[in-house]
């Protein structure tokens, strides 16, 4: 237990802590299916250029990642190995899920070896829905995430309580768009 | 304290700043930072399926091959081509200690030959 677990941080630190943590995130990424690809576009193209956001898309671990972008159809089979590596990120840690099938299973949802949704088993911060969605889709997802995450309340997220606001505001996943997350 | 050990001390004072520096930054950090250790969080990490036996493991003897003809053909010209740079320094003596190293290596070149360590195609 550090400092901030136990609340003594001044809210002025707070708000600095939160502006670094929240341009500073490395990505860690699971391309299960196609989403992948439109993911590596967001990630790796100079089009779209996701290090100008302040993310950088390239841990050589789990260990190493703030933030894990699933995108694809989450299995039965690959489920417990994504649980485990979401398991294996240090706090704190973000989630967002990228296209139908991670949000829900998608076009799958009746598949007998599709998980429906990668939030029955890890909690999701960001849903990005689409099938696939666009590059830009994902972007602004990881915009919107560090927009919350300046409004994060650092000591309830390092006591691993979620996503908690330091004013008041929402609390509920982000769904970006506002529709449904299919 | 004379002008060489002057010379070092910068790098004495490079060193402490070194380490003060990682220091304080790894302290703040150690301070700061959420530490929540778990089962899963502290195993190995093999792409989320379960770690195959411990850290350390056996490697096969027979890599001695490798290390054999390593030490013969890299290691040895690691060390001719300074000297042969600068053979009119060293004049006999180094001609001697060189001479003696080589016949050393050849030694074990001779053996690796008569092993047929050198037919690996």
């Amino acid at each position: 237990m550090g400092l901030v677990d136990r609340g003594r941080l001044p809210a002025p630190l707070t708000k600095l802590f939160n502006l670094g943590r929240s341009y500073s995130m490395w990505v860690y990424q699971w391309g299960l299916a196609c989403c992948a690809i439109e993911m590596g576009a967001a990630f790796g193209s100079p089009r779209y250029d996701v290090m100008r956001l302040g993310v950088i898309p390239l841990p050589a671990s789990p260990r190493q990642a703030d933030l894990v972008v699933v995108s694809g159809t989450v299995t039965d089979k690959m489920a417990p190995a994504v649980k485990r590596l979401y398991e294996q990120m240090p706090e704190p840690k973000y989630v967002i899920s990228m296209g139908s099938c991670a949000n829900c299973g998608g076009p799958y949802w009746d598949s007998y070896s599709v998980t429906k949704g990668v939030d029955q088993i890890i909690p999701v911060d960001v849903y990005v829905p689409g099938c696939p969605p666009r590059p830009e889709a994902l972007l602004e997802g990881i915009v919107l995430l560090q927009q919350r995450i300046k409004n994060e309340d650092m000591a309830a997220r390092w006591r691993g309580e979620g996503f908690t606001p330091l004013q008041r505001g929402d609390a509920e996943p982000i769904v970006v768009g506002g529709g449904p997350i299919e | 304290m004379s002008l060489f050990l002057r010379d070092y001390l910068t790098v004495v004072w490079f060193g402490l700043a070194a380490i003060v520096l990682a220091g304080l930054l790894l302290g703040v950090a150690s301070v700061i930072r959420p530490s929540r250790p778990s089962a899963e969080k502290l195993l190995a990490y093999e792409s989320g399926v379960d770690p195959v036996g411990m850290g350390w493991s056996q490697s096969q003897v027979r890599y001695y091959v490798f290390a054999l003809l390593f030490v013969i053909f890299d290691v040895e010209a690691v060390f001719i081509f300074p000297w042969a740079a600068a053979t009119e320094r060293y004049g006999t003596f180094g001609l001697v200690t060189m001479l003696a190293f080589i016949v050393l290596l050849l030694d074990g070149l001779i053996y690796a030959w008569k092993r047929g360590l050198l037919r690996w195609v």
